[in-house]
């Protein structure tokens, strides 16, 4: 395996929050084409640990190399970085106060140097691939979560990312919703997308996921393939989150 | 009977037409709506400017230590900011017009400038608490969402959050100048000819209290009247996303 191939490098990160140790020591790669599934219990600190792969949250220690540079340095110029790095939140946050289709052109328009109607013929392609084409003159509040979550991922692709970050994409939607979500993920997954997914949805990740990460307060306690991984669960502590979830 | 009607007549003409007295309320009118209009702009710009200081610092700064020149720098403004709020807010806008006219402004005695400054300085101070609310009041996911996908700081403010505090404090925004009209009323300190000051002038010319008062009153009246229907328009007009 060339070092060329992998994406993000994470050494030793550690966040704490004031006196709270969140993040105890956490290493792991991701490779062009992996879709990394992190589970854990709540307050495990896998949402930070996603959260800290495009600095929303500031690591206290540790490196994050993304293509090759760590971003952690306070000289780099984070912003151009989070381009390449799409990210869906839980509560989907799109912008209420501007159409779906403002809301996917904005960042390829003012950052990317788009002009409006190439930003506007790709970010049309995109609503067709995940069915809401008929909704670009919409506003945010005339949507079903589903649809929604849907939007903030093609507001993501828009960006044209090197990497799709998910922190819990399906637990703040009704549960007939949850499928259409994971459809468009799936599908994201089968074109070569690389993801890090952050979810309780164990059929996704043993489905999808090729890469498999157990983290329990503060650290990797187990991580390898699907099969492996859930068929063959190695440490008592996974072996009891399993047994909870499954 | 006959003598009720013609008192009246009399003091309407006492009021309205001798000397032109219309005239002179017609030009203290157009003095407030002066003073009124130019302090608002003030007091936006003002009031904007250190609603960003404040919000950024608290957003960025609170209970952090600084790291960067920029840190300090924002900290020192945001000092400088709560001095100015906490002055402003502490003290009478009459007493703050008649610094600004007998202290700041005692060798030029500019009181149309003296007023448009101190009702704008006094007016921004509470536009700035109105905005910071409203930066406050906006979801911090939306900011989340903005920067990830790959928008700075200001241009996160600029699209995304102050668009969207704009329409939740134009109810009290729109209350600020309401509010702003009416303390013009105390320009007369500074010797200016403004509506409520020429209102009263004529009363102690005449002797006649009710038309001079009631008419004063009235045209405020309408002044605000009108700014609540552009209020209620500008907001429907915002309101379009809601659904």
């Amino acid at each position: 395996m060339t070092t060329d191939n992998v994406l993000i490098k994470v050494e030793n990160l550690c966040k704490s929050f004031g006196e709270v140790e969140v993040l105890k020591g956490i290493n792991a790669e991701i490779k062009k084409g992996d879709v990394m599934v992190v589970i854990g219990a709540s307050g495990s600190g896998k949402s930070t640990f996603l959260r800290c792969l495009n600095l929303l949250e500031e690591p206290t220690s540790g490196k994050i190399m993304f293509e090759g540079t760590d971003i952690t340095d306070a000289s780099v110029n984070i912003n151009l970085h989070r381009q390449k790095m799409g990210m869906v939140f839980q509560q989907f946050n799109l912008f209420p106060h501007m159409t779906i289709l403002r809301n996917l052109t904005i960042g390829p328009i003012k950052l990317l140097k788009q002009s409006k109607s190439e930003a506007e013929q790709n970010a049309r392609k995109l609503l067709e691939r995940v069915g809401l084409a008929d909704r670009a003159d919409a506003y945010p509040s005339q949507l079903s979560g589903g649809q929604k979550q849907r939007i903030a991922i093609v507001r993501a692709l828009c960006m044209n990312p090197d990497v799709m970050l998910f922190d819990e994409p399906t637990s703040a939607l009704d549960p007939e919703m949850v499928g259409e979500v994971l459809e468009v993920m799936k599908q994201l997954a089968a074109e070569g997308m690389t993801m890090v997914v952050v979810t309780h949805e164990m059929g996704f990740a043993r489905e999808v996921g090729t890469d498999i990460v157990f983290v329990d307060e503060g650290v990797i306690v187990e991580q390898g393939n699907p099969k492996e991984f859930f068929d063959n669960p190695k440490s008592p502590r996974l072996q009891d989150f399993l047994s909870k979830v499954l | 009977m006959h003598d009720f009607f013609d008192s009246i007549a009399n003091s309407f003409t006492k009021t309205f037409i001798t000397d032109d007295r219309w005239k002179q309320l017609l030009s203290g009118l157009g003095v407030t709506i002066q003073i009124t209009i130019f302090a608002a702009i003030i007091g936006i710009v003002l009031g904007f400017l250190i609603a960003i200081v404040r919000s950024t610092h608290d957003l960025q700064l609170a209970g952090k230590k600084c790291r960067k020149l920029s840190d300090y720098i924002l900290k020192i403004a945001n000092a400088l900011c709560n001095i100015y709020i906490t002055v402003i807010r502490g003290t009478p806008v009459v007493i703050q017009l008649m610094i600004m006219y007998f202290i700041v402004f005692a060798s030029s005695r500019e009181g149309i400038i003296a007023a448009i400054l101190s009702f704008g300085l006094n007016s921004g101070a509470y536009v700035a608490e109105i905005v910071r609310s409203g930066i406050m009041s906006i979801d911090k996911g939306q900011f989340e969402a903005s920067r990830s996908i790959g928008f700075n700081y200001k241009r996160t403010m600029l699209y995304v959050i102050i668009p969207q505090a704009f329409k939740n404090i134009l109810p009290a925004l729109g209350n600020e100048f309401i509010v702003l009209v009416k303390e013009t009323s105390v320009s007369g300190y500074v010797a200016l000819h403004d509506l409520t000051y020429v209102g009263n002038l004529i009363r102690s010319r005449t002797y006649e209290a009710f038309f001079p008062l009631i008419t004063v009153a009235l045209i405020y009246l309408i002044i605000v009247l009108l700014l609540s229907f552009l209020l209620k328009k500008l907001e429907r007009r915002l309101r379009s996303s809601d659904h």
